[in-house]
């Protein structure tokens, strides 16, 4: 009995990993301030000036980990050309004698969470878009930020930890290509007739783990199931939030980053 | 007091009555030969020279297989996938753990005899864990290669080493993963290291001294014929390692061995030329090494299509003649039939989606469909299937694998340097997957939980019918699976996965019978074997060996 939604969209995959899905919105978003080529270009800078101190991954310097945005003081785009032109004292960063358009090329590129193929993130203020996620963006209506809210969605708490200010974004704008498989919400149909809905944590051959619309915990035998649905539809929708509130909240999720 | 003593008395009594058996029945070369009717033991990798994997027992069958219970499980005190294959002989299990231990285990209660431990040395360098995949035999000796290109000969009844010779240099990262085989006096034996560049090659060893008896490189060197399929001196680095366990057909006197991938492998451009042996079959002289033909599977390879899979050797009538076949699911993506006599190629098709390939030609030479860059490449770099071992039932005509469904991996092949004993891989590569930065799948599974999901490759057992190359029924699998195959006379297919389920299945219809969750990835075959006149079932899952026969 062949009860998953057996994908057959290997092609869409290679379309969502290959063409970076740059609509309308994030198109507006990354192209405000940095081209695809000064990301490229700063991919190729990073590597040559900045990676033997920074490490490959950005994430070499204590409190630093420049790919997924965590700075000591840096907030803004302006902070960050400052810092790299005139350097900081008592620290072992020197002042990096760039051009206009090499500043923009390696900030695009950090702020691409270090995809050269990527889009350039612009990240706004924490604070704001704590107030965004939770009121004009009604993302706290199904995530959960440390121990408020409910856990029908992955729960948010230390997110800034482990995605780029890129993936983020991206789930923002196009939460159709950044779903991750697991996360696709599901549906399952008891022989009892009960109707189950929620998202995944594990799945084998002969069973799944998932959290429940109620929040419980349930361990389903597919056996026992007349019917059990993927969904590649993700449960929200692009955002229509404007572009300096996606910043916000991309800026407020980043600095989500789990207990200490 | 009284009671230890007494049940001592009895125990001992038993052993005795069964030590003079034990120790008569020395395993000679005639034993080895006549495996397939032996099938109270497990005498080699494959259980037989002809490596089907397939037993005559048939005690456990589709009707009683509900009734198997666990007899006695053995855990390992080293974590890492547990890839080794146990042989059986006259109720002692000869299995091997990481990196090279051998223990020697009484069959009916799982007990350790002994351990014997090989100590590497430090610089041993391998590409995908420190894996061993078993020993072999011959007489009162065992065979274990090592992870330090050595091949150890150990007493099988007292553990001890008895000679110790240096089969490559770990130095250049040669090393030893497979289990060996023997043939007549020999010990046969490859070598590792195609991510390191080395040079490949087959040899053989005098089992009694050690002393190498002949040496089959698998990159012909100047003057030899193939040689010319490389330019300067890529073939000096240019991989073909053998760490698979091959074959034997006695009435040809010929062994048959797959060979690995050319180094840099993921940069073919750098190795121009069809870079022979690598990714192909040669088929050598049992006593002089001397290759007889040979057939190629995927010439100047940049995806690490090995061609280490088990040369499954069956006799089947072909197009109205009967005919000595060797049926083959290589790695990338073909199933294939060749006569093993002559190598000549008989028949070839995609069992898995393949589009680094439009098909093959009517040598079996593939048309060349590379992707562009960027662009994901069918079956990804781990294949549509491996090394792990496949099963042909003479009963039923079928070849049973484990195969890898909607797989696919992107290229980035970049200029490699060179250096000795250093990585020589020719760029890299990322798994396809449905979202940005989403989990893939990998070599072998560390968690418990799947996150990554079927939609970046899943596994299927598929019953291949070797006479039409089209699957008779497919057994599918959430995760992927580097389990290999059992099948037995009472028509029963045994086989696990990643995920940790032992799976008995109708070897005629792919119906599940019987399953067991052992929760640790199973990333070898089962073996079966005779337990005081009971069939026996041995499967690793994670770290444990798990031994499984009827209820009494």
């Amino acid at each position: 009995m062949r009860l998953l939604l057996r994908s057959a969209a290997c092609g869409a995959f290679a379309c969502a990993l290959l063409q970076g899905a740059p609509d309308e919105a994030s198109a507006q978003l990354a192209d405000h301030q940095y081209t695809s080529a000064a990301v490229e270009a700063g991919s190729r800078l990073y590597v040559s000036e900045c990676a033997l101190c920074h490490g490959p991954q950005g994430d070499r310097v204590d409190g630093v980990d420049l790919r997924r945005g965590q700075f000591r003081a840096v907030q803004s785009d302006d902070d960050l050309r400052r810092i790299i032109t005139v350097g900081v004292d008592d620290s072992r960063m020197p002042a990096f004698d760039f051009s206009a358009a090499e500043l923009d090329a390696v900030v695009a590129y950090i702020r691409a969470g270090f995809d050269p193929e990527g889009v350039a993130v612009r990240i706004g203020d924490p604070a704001r878009g704590a107030e965004v996620f939770n009121e004009a963006g009604d993302c706290s209506s199904c995530h959960r930020v440390n121990g408020v809210g409910p856990r029908t969605a992955p729960d948010l708490s230390d997110i800034g930890a482990i995605r780029t200010p890129a993936s983020l974004q991206r789930s923002l704008l196009d939460p159709y290509t950044a779903l991750l498989p697991i996360n696709r919400p599901v549906m399952a149909l008891t022989r009892e007739g009960e109707m189950i809905r929620g998202r995944r944590l594990n799945e084998d051959t002969y069973s799944v783990q998932l959290i429940d619309s109620n929040g419980r915990l349930r361990s389903l035998v597919k056996e026992d199931l007349v019917d059990f649905e993927i969904s590649r539809t993700p449960t929200h929708e692009p955002t229509s939030l404007s572009g300096d509130q996606v910043a916000d909240v991309v800026g407020y999720l980043l600095s989500l980053r789990g207990i200490q | 007091m009284k009671t230890t003593r007494l049940f001592l008395s009895a125990a001992l009594l038993v052993g005795l009555a069964l030590a003079p058996a034990n120790v008569d029945a020395q395993v000679s070369y005639e034993r080895i030969l006549n495996a397939a009717d032996d099938p109270g033991n497990w005498l080699t990798y494959n259980g037989t020279y002809s490596s089907q994997r397939y037993s005559q027992l048939a005690q456990i069958t589709p009707a009683n297989v509900d009734d198997l219970e666990l007899k006695w499980m053995l855990p390992n005190q080293v974590f890492g996938a547990w890839q080794s294959n146990p042989i059986v002989v006259d109720g002692i299990m000869y299995v091997t753990q990481r990196p090279n231990d051998v223990m020697a285990v009484d069959v009916a209660t799982g007990r350790v005899f002994w351990l014997y431990r090989h100590t590497n040395a430090p610089n041993a360098l391998v590409c995908c864990g420190a894996n061993n995949r078993g020993v072999a035999i011959l007489e009162d000796k065992l065979f274990m290669g090592t992870l330090d290109a050595h091949l150890v000969a150990i007493d099988r009844i007292n553990g001890q080493p008895l000679w110790k010779t240096e089969v490559g240099d770990v130095n250049l990262a040669y090393s030893i993963t497979m289990a060996p085989l023997v043939v007549k006096d020999k010990v046969l034996v490859g070598v590792g290291g195609g991510e390191f560049g080395i040079r490949g090659y087959v040899a053989a060893y005098d089992a009694d001294t050690g002393e190498e008896a002949w040496r089959f490189y698998t990159i012909p060197g100047p003057g030899e014929p193939g040689h010319d399929t490389w330019e300067g001196d890529d073939w000096e680095h240019g991989g073909a390692p053998v760490w698979i366990t091959g074959s034997f057909d006695p009435d040809l006197n010929l062994t048959y061995w797959g060979v690995g991938n050319p180094g840099p492998d993921w940069n073919a451009e750098q190795r121009p030329g069809d870079n022979l042996y690598s990714d192909a079959v040669v088929a050598l002289d049992a006593d002089t090494g001397e290759l007889v033909w040979h057939f190629q599977f995927t010439p100047n390879d940049g995806y690490d299509y090995d061609a280490v899979q088990v040369p499954v050797l069956a006799d089947m009538q072909w197009e109205g003649e009967q005919r000595r076949l060797m049926l083959w699911a290589n790695r990338n993506g073909y199933f294939y039939v060749l006569d093993r006599e002559t190598g000549e190629f008989l028949s070839g098709e995609p069992y898995v989606r393949v589009n680094w390939s439009s098909g093959l030609d009517q040598n079996g030479r593939p048309i060349p469909t590379p992707q562009p860059e960027g662009m994901p490449t069918w079956p990804g770099n781990q294949g549509g299937t491996n090394w792990y071992p496949p099963s042909f039932s003479p009963r039923t005509g079928l070849f049973y694998f484990a195969a890898w469904e909607d797989y696919a991996t992107i290229y980035r092949p970049e200029e490699s340097e060179y250096q000795p004993g250093r990585a020589f891989l020719g760029g890299g590569f990322d798994v396809l997957t449905p979202a940005p930065g989403a989990p893939g799948v990998g070599i072998g599974r560390t968690n418990p939980i799947n996150n990554w999901t079927d939609e970046v490759g899943h596994a299927a057992v598929i019953a291949m019918d070797p006479l039409t190359s089209q699957p008779r029924w497919k057994y599918e699998q959430f995760d992927v699976s580097d389990s290999g195959m059992l099948t037995t006379a009472s028509d029963l297919l045994f086989t696990g996965g990643r995920e940790g389920h032992f799976h008995a299945l109708d070897a005629r219809t792919g119906e599940l019978l019987w399953r067991a969750s052992l929760g640790g990835q199973i990333v070898m075959a089962p073996v079966t074997y005779l337990v005081d006149g009971q069939q026996y079932i041995s499967v690793i899952s994670g770290n444990s060996l798990v031994t499984f026969g009827l209820r009494d």
